[in-house]
């Protein structure tokens, strides 16, 4: 499928987060430091959305063959969590760890995933998940498309390989458009693909064989100036919810119904 | 130039709603604002962005930018921050702007706050203040002091002015002469949903249902209750997951923002990331089996109970009561 006639190279980003699903009586903000405070006792998830990028670049190895790297940065990683890609099916993982890679902003992000990239070299596509839940900042592929010169294409739902390029529909609010662009290119993954496949028992035995390669700030040569976050965080807190519900209720269920009704008429809402 | 410049954009051929909202939000930051149109035949455009508000408009033209490419767009938007200097850049939180504003804000070595739900001054500093954690949390923040300082706004959040025909603007034609060579990924081809009925989007009553429903026929209820409401149907992000509705009626932090008068959350359990697209609405009705749900936290109205027992007689009592 390359220009050389190889296989296909995939490279996977992934982001670890906390639990979008925490609940909302758990999610906690450290006003000291400004950041989230992760709930006792739940554990860390690969970004929804990165599932679904890995899940497409299962489905390209599934169809025309492929391998596959997950490629992941952070200041410390749950090796658990981190080593669900590689159940699913995923061949390989990186990790660009350092203690200067904790809370990076997209641009300092972007740098250092440009940087693994450079170094590991020779991918044909680079998938990316539309967005992280925790800042929601959606800029990170971007970054990495222009540090590298790529096409991009985001909020993809469907991804298929034409000769030397990619053809993408991309997920709009009322339909789709269908994007083409040549390889090697940058395609961000929306849930609208599909839901990403289970991890299988053959895969979490293979997954736990394999070791992941490591990359240190100086193995990636990255200059501490641009890591540096160029937004300033004036303060985080959790909005106010001022619960004023007046709850409905009637004689039995059909009741209520009809009660409700009448009430919304009172109001003059219907 | 220093002041806002607003990424203007169209739907069918007029200044977007989105575009109306930043320009109010722009007088109320700066000094002038000025609002960039791209492509051709864009003189009704601009006499429109005029009505809204605007001071200048920036005409830019160039022959890749007839076909609405993006790749196009951004370059050809780049160029112009480059030739004009704006201290402030707001772009609308769409589907191109989503595109814009990172590419703009990389290529600037700009500062670029995403999903704002609000913009101030600040002792002469711009400050915004965004939705992250899905809206479980509200982020402040401030911009570096180089280069524009970019902001991408949630819609309808600002109200936008009231059209004024008389007003005028400066046009300012501009033309980047771009290199085909800008175009790295192309859309060939888009393909619309036609949505029945009420928009969802303009909606002044919203019915929407969740993973609660248990599948796709209670839709038919909510549709039903949607017409005697002269409504539209919504959905959360796990009922258009589970395949029952198409992703077009999804509402939330991903999906589309809707700002009615009465929103109907039937099995909605109201993540904040579903909230991040109707929190919006003046009034929010619940029915939940689950009294602790969190959608009852911003409801006005609720029913604690099993949708199969109530909705039934909600519907037909509201048809009586919308008789005549
Ligand atoms: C980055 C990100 C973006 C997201 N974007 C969106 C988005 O745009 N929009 C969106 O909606 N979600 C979005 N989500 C998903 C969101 O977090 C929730 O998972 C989703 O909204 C849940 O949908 P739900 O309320 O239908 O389902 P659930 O959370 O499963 O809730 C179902 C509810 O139905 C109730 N119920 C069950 N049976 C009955 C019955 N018989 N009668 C009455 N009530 C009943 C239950 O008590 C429950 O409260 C996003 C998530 C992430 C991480
Ligand atoms: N630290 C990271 N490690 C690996 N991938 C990341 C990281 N941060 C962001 N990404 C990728 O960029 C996407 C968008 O992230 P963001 O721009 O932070 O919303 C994510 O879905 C990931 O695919």
């Amino acid at each position: 499928m390359t220009s050389s006639g190889a296989q296909l190279k995939i490279l996977v980003c992934v982001k670890q987060v906390i639990d979008p699903e925490t609940p909302l009586s758990a999610f906690k903000i450290d006003p000291g430091t400004k950041r989230v405070a992760p709930a006792a006792g739940v554990p860390p998830v690969v970004n929804g959305f990165d599932e679904n990028a890995v899940e497409a670049a299962l489905r390209l190895k599934d169809s025309v063959g492929a391998e596959v790297t997950v490629l992941s940065m952070s200041d410390s990683f749950a090796m658990d969590v981190m080593k669900k890609p590689l159940s699913m099916g995923a061949d390989a993982l990186v990790l660009a760890q350092d203690s200067q890679f904790r809370d990076l902003d997209p641009f300092a992000s972007a740098y250092v995933l440009a940087a693994a990239i450079r170094k590991l070299d020779g991918f044909d596509l680079i998938l990316c998940g539309r967005q992280a839940s925790d800042w929601d900042n959606a800029q990170v592929p971007t970054g990495i498309a222009e540090m590298l010169g790529l096409p991009l294409v985001t909020v993809a739902q469907k991804l298929d390989l034409a000769s030397g390029g990619i053809v993408v529909e991309r997920a709009l609010p009322d339909g789709y458009e269908v994007v083409e662009a040549p390889l090697p290119a940058l395609v961000t993954v929306s849930n609208e693909l599909g839901e990403p496949r289970y991890p299988t028992l053959r895969g979490i035995m293979a997954a736990g064989k394999k070791t992941p390669t490591t990359f240190s700030a100086s193995d990636l040569e990255v200059d501490p100036a641009r890591l540096a976050p160029r937004m300033h965080l004036l303060d985080l807190a959790v909005p106010p919810r001022d619960s004023k519900c007046e709850f409905i209720s009637g004689e039995n269920e059909a009741d209520t119904g009809r009660q409700l009704a009448l009430r919304l008429r009172e109001a003059k809402l219907i | 130039m220093s002041g806002v410049l607003v990424f203007g954009e169209l739907t069918d051929g007029h200044l977007s709603g989105t575009t109306a909202e930043l320009i109010a939000l722009g007088k109320q930051l700066g000094e002038s604002v000025a609002v960039a149109l791209f492509g051709g035949n864009m003189a009704g455009a601009a006499d429109e962005a005029a009505a809204y508000g605007a001071d200048r408009v920036h005409l830019v033209e160039d022959p890749l930018l007839v076909d609405g490419q993006k790749d196009a767009i951004i370059a050809a938007f780049d160029s112009l921050c480059r030739e004009v200097s704006p201290d402030i850049v707001l772009i609308g939180k769409t589907p191109l702007g989503l595109d814009v504003g990172p590419r703009l804000a990389f290529r600037l070595h700009a500062g670029l706050a995403q999903d704002c739900v609000s913009l101030e001054m600040r002792d002469g500093k711009l400050v915004a203040t965004r939705s992250v954690y899905g809206g479980n949390a509200l982020a402040t923040v401030g911009f570096p002091e180089q280069g524009p300082r970019i902001a991408i706004v949630r819609g309808k959040v600002y109200e936008p002015l009231a059209p004024d025909a008389s007003q005028t603007a400066e046009i300012v034609k501009f033309e980047p002469k771009l290199d085909s060579s800008v175009i790295k990924a192309k859309t060939v081809q888009v393909v619309k949903r036609e949505s029945q009925g009420v928009r969802l989007d303009d909606a002044d009553v919203v019915v929407s249902g969740g993973r609660g429903l248990g599948g796709p026929d209670p839709f038919a209820q909510l549709q039903e209750l949607a017409s005697l409401l002269k409504g539209a149907v919504g959905a959360s992000r796990a009922a258009c997951d589970a395949g029952w509705l198409d992703h077009s009626y999804q509402v939330g932090l991903t999906g589309k923002t809707v700002t009615p008068n009465l929103y109907i959350a039937v099995g909605i359990s109201g993540a904040s990331q579903h909230m991040a697209g109707c929190s919006g609405a003046k009034n929010i009705v619940a029915i939940n089996k689950d009294e602790n749900a969190n959608i009852f936290k911003e409801a006005r109205y609720g029913v604690v109970g099993d949708w199969k027992g109530v909705l039934s007689s909600f519907i037909e009592t509201v048809r009586e009561l919308t008789k005549s």
